[in-house]
């Protein structure tokens, strides 16, 4: 077995990145434009990195599969970014913010990446405010903040519920103006469909552009993968319709480890599913638990009249309803973390108490909030003896000006007024915590490849706290990949140009253009769709919100069934040389089996309950996850050898020098 | 619900294109109209038959990606409502839609419903930024307070999606809503006033060179806008435009 070396610097955490940027190897401005970088992917860790790069001096070449960059997936983060400002004087640090990521993500996370995650983090805001993004302010003028699940300080920075689409229209305006310089060069409708190694170290990319269908060869002497994650694996999640896993397992195969591919977050906010015709899933952001009140009925046959349509919600007397988080978890209520809100709604539906048709959905109600807040402003206004109907009209003006665009988002999908009725909502797949392996530089384990934002795995361990994503994206991109590419790139001085007449590029141009030919020559009789529904139901079935070593067991050997039926049965119309979205997504899924079986697989071994990986056979005589820290305080790291089943187990063990193991606790 | 859709189909950029008629049925209401192209689109691959392609990705209405002209309307006939949040509780049983790609000189079609938005990256790319480097030296984010009015005014601005409903919707193709809504939200903020007059000459530069045409201040613009911008942003432009032109 392999060690895994993960780069981490001498020295106490707090002056690791510090010490770690000044000394180590640096490449002259001079020199930064004989040197050629590939970012794969245009979002926040995306944008930021061509951004930054191209700044520096590196000729960068941005590809993104989108019609504009603009369009990352990125742009749907809705609540919030987290930042170490304590603006709020309410006792926020470097080390709470590190503490809270690493207590969130179940001590599975590398301890020197989260500190140094915590440490930047201040200075995205200060990035982000100098570059216009409209971030929410108070009436004085002055950044205003919020709180989100599994913390107890307010350091969430936000636009409304469009934080991602404002920071990633930063990002992407600090693009633009490389671009309009010359420095960046942007592919635009080009997905990367393979990673070319040339002696062992990554030297370019084979992408196929989308609108010619043209497959090409681009070198560089270095390939940053910032491609996003692999939710789209359960079919329906919230990821974007395009969001796939495909640069990222093409590196995989090429050699780059494949780290914990079994954290999954499963979001307990979103708009619950209506029918099979359903795309996806929609995501009602986590600041909604700030003021939203989550509960079902206590009793089964009140649950039962409202799936019935007999019996209203707003008619069911407070005393009969349990608002379950508060009632196990006082200390956190409605603020626990993702994984422990989702678990308790699937808890709470399975027990009977759901509360929509298919008994899969919770109440989320904002009538306490809107009288409260209706009393503050009736209050402020000095009206003398409101009514309830005027104190609820102050309060639903307050709520529209938190989250009013949530809330239309909520009546056009559901036709039903979110002020007027609580909203329903139920766990969904949202953001996966796993990723290509990385180490301290944010390097893969082929070198001059590297992973950045949601595509590695370093920062969350087993669970993301909310608004952390869009931090650690921006992180990765602006200020850590930056200085760390450098070191790898130091040595490339006197490469000069990288050639793409090498027989590897001509080996993986061919290998690439053969499975897409396969692909449309198949001609079976099934949709790419069929194929991938049905992988997303044994995914949602057997390796979702809870698991078990049976469930897992059936799921490998059904994902593997799925993957020989797709090769034997699908059908992909159209051409090779031209815009065909059928073949896009074809090759994509094609992946996604894979990756299912790999995903199964890691599930499988690691028979511990952490974060949002819960595996029934673990857990506390109260039903939560139970981690086993003795056999278990590793990264899984998994080498490709051909088969997904037959993948190499490489572990990284994790050090917990700065912060005590402890069971989680959010009571 | 059955429905007769009347659909563009073009091959590619310079294929001719036509509109063909297709019949769906079993569509309920509770799907999105993307999910009812899906459906149509699965019936025309069971049936052998290249589907139809069209632009869409987050299905949530924020990644600005979807863009059906629907019954004569960008995005259709839900107001502030992009083509992926329109649902067919819209529409009733048995009616016939029309579904189009957007059509403007600047878009030309590149197959079926997809068209090429490039324009507007290239408007961006000539001025609608803060011209600061990302290294993180700079101001804390709070050194500037900025009065509440006008960072809520900026943000309004900065919700605009990028979808093209608004050249979709104008008599002239016009860009102006699009480019006056960037030029707006840095203009507004400290942090833009740098950079302000030059910005709004070159992006209006770009922004004729492409081919889009002129603001005759009907305002179909705005009421197409699926995120609601503003007209009053075209106002502030002109404003900054004259300004910058006399002053130069």
């Amino acid at each position: 077995m392999t060690k895994l070396d993960s780069k981490i610097p001498e020295g106490p955490i707090a002056q690791k990145w510090e010490h770690h940027k000044s000394s180590i190897n640096v490449v002259s401005p001079a020199n930064k434009r004989l040197i050629d970088v590939i970012v794969v992917g245009s979002g926040l860790a995306g944008a930021s990195a061509a951004a930054s790069l191209a700044e520096m001096g590196y000729n960068v070449k941005n590809f993104c599969f989108q019609d504009s960059p603009r369009r990352a997936h990125s742009i749907a983060a809705q609540g919030g970014i987290n930042a170490a400002k304590n603006y709020q004087n309410d006792g926020d640090s470097v080390y709470r913010l590190f503490y809270d990521t690493v207590k969130g993500g179940d001590y599975r996370a590398r301890e020197a990446n989260v500190y140094r995650l915590a440490e930047v983090s201040a200075n995205i805001i200060d990035q982000c405010v100098a570059q216009g993004v409209p971030f929410a302010r108070e009436y004085g003028g002055l950044l205003d903040n919020r709180s989100f699940g599994g913390v107890l300080v307010s350091r969430t920075f936000y636009a409304k519920g469009q934080t991602g689409q404002q920071l990633l229209l930063g990002a992407y305006s600090a693009m633009s103006r490389q671009i309009n310089k010359g420095k960046i060069k942007m592919y635009n409708r080009h997905e990367m469909l393979d990673l070319v190694l040339v002696d062992g170290k990554a030297r370019g990319i084979i992408a196929r552009n989308l609108v010619t269908g043209e497959i090409e060869r681009h070198g560089a002497h270095a390939v940053v993968l910032a491609s996003g994650g692999y939710g789209n694996v359960f079919f329906l999640s919230t990821n974007a319709m395009g969001s796939n896993v495909t640069a990222a397992w093409r590196a995989h195969r090429r050699g780059a480890f494949f780290a914990n591919p079994c954290f999954t977050q499963i979001h307990p906010t979103c708009m619950p599913r209506s029918g099979d015709y359903q795309s996806k899933l929609t995501l009602m952001s986590e600041s909604l638990r700030n003021d939203g009140r989550i509960w079902v009925p206590k009793e089964e046959e009140d649950a039962q009249a409202i799936r019935e349509g007999r019996l209203k919600p707003t008619d069911l007397p407070e005393e009969k309803r349990d608002y379950y988080l508060e009632r196990r978890y006082p200390a956190f209520g409605n603020l626990v973390p993702r994984d422990v809100a989702s678990r308790a709604a699937k808890e709470r539906c399975d027990a009977g108490y759901g509360v929509n048709k298919t008994g899969e959905a919770v109440y989320l109600d904002f009538s306490s909030a809107i009288m409260r807040y209706g009393r503050e402003q009736a209050t402020v206004q000095k009206l003398d003896n409101p009514t309830d109907d005027q104190i609820r009209a102050l309060g639903e003006k307050v709520v529209a000006s938190k989250y009013g665009n949530l809330f239309e988002m909520y009546e056009k999908i559901n036709a039903e007024n979110p002020y007027k009725t609580p909203m329903m909502i139920y766990p969904a797949v949202h953001y996966t915590m796993g990723g290509l392996w990385v180490d301290y530089n944010l390097m893969t384990t082929i070198p001059g490849c590297f992973a950045a934002g949601e595509a590695n795995f370093s920062d969350h361990g087993a669970n993301r706290l909310g608004a952390s994503a869009l931090m650690q994206g921006l992180a990765d991109g602006y200020f850590v990949l930056p200085y760390t590419i450098g070191d790898f790139l130091s040595h490339d001085i006197r490469t000069g140009p990288i050639s793409t007449d090498s027989p590897e590029f001509e080996q993986a141009e061919k290998d690439v253009r053969q499975h897409l030919e396969s692909l449309l020559n198949n001609k079976g009789s099934k949709s790419v769709d069929y194929f991938h529904k049905r992988l997303g139901k044994v995914m949602w079935d057997k390796v979702g919100m809870s698991r078990n070593e049976q469930g897992l067991k059936e799921a490998l050997d059904e994902i593997r069934q799925i993957r020989e039926e797709f090769y034997k049965d699908v059908f992909v119309p159209g051409s090779l040389d031209e815009l065909n979205p059928e073949l896009e997504k074809a090759s994509r899924v094609a992946d996604f089996l894979e990756l299912g079986e790999l995903f199964a697989k890691d599930a499988l071994e690691r028979t511990e309950s952490c974060g949002g990986h819960f595996r029934e056979e673990s857990q506390t005589e109260e039903g939560e996850a139970l981690r086993d820290d003795e056999n278990f305080t590793f990264v899984s790291a998994w080498e490709w050898t051909g088969d997904p089943r037959e993948s190499k187990l490489h572990k990284e063990e994790l050090v917990f020098n700065d912060i005590e193991l402890k069971q989680r606790s959010y009571k | 619900m059955k429905l007769t859709l009347k659909i563009w189909r073009q091959k590619n950029a310079t294929a001719q294109g036509k509109m063909e008629t297709y019949q769906v049925s079993d569509i309920s209401e509770h799907m999105s109209f993307l999910e009812m192209m899906d459906v149509l689109n699965e019936q025309l691959i069971a049936e052998g038959k290249e589907p139809v392609a069209f632009d869409h990705d987050c299905r949530e209405g924020i990644c600005g990606s979807c863009s059906m002209y629907i019954n004569g309307q960008p995005h259709g006939p839900r107001q502030a409502t992009t083509t992926c949040q329109l649902h067919m509780r819209e529409f009733n049983d048995g009616d016939t839609i029309y579904i189009e790609p957007w059509r403007a000189k600047a878009f030309p079609v590149m197959k079926d419903l997809v068209v090429d938005r490039s324009a507007f990256d290239r408007i961006i790319q000539s001025g609608g930024y803060v011209s600061v480097n990302t290294s993180g030296n700079t101001l804390d984010a709070n050194a500037i307070p900025i009065p509440k009015e006008d960072a809520d005014e900026a943000f309004n601005a900065a919700t605009c999606i990028g979808c093209g409903a608004c050249v979709a919707a104008c008599k002239n193709a016009s860009a102006m809503l699009f480019v006056s809504a960037k030029v707006s939200q840095l203009s507004l903020l400290p942090q833009g006033q740098v950079e302000r007059k030059e910005r709004v000459l070159n992006m209006v530069d770009q922004m004729d060179k492409e081919g889009f045409g002129n603001c005759t201040n009907t305002g179909a613009c705005s009421v197409e806008c699926p995120k609601e911008i503003s007209l009053e942003n075209i106002a502030r432009m002109n404003r900054d435009y004259l300004a910058a032109s006399v002053t130069k």
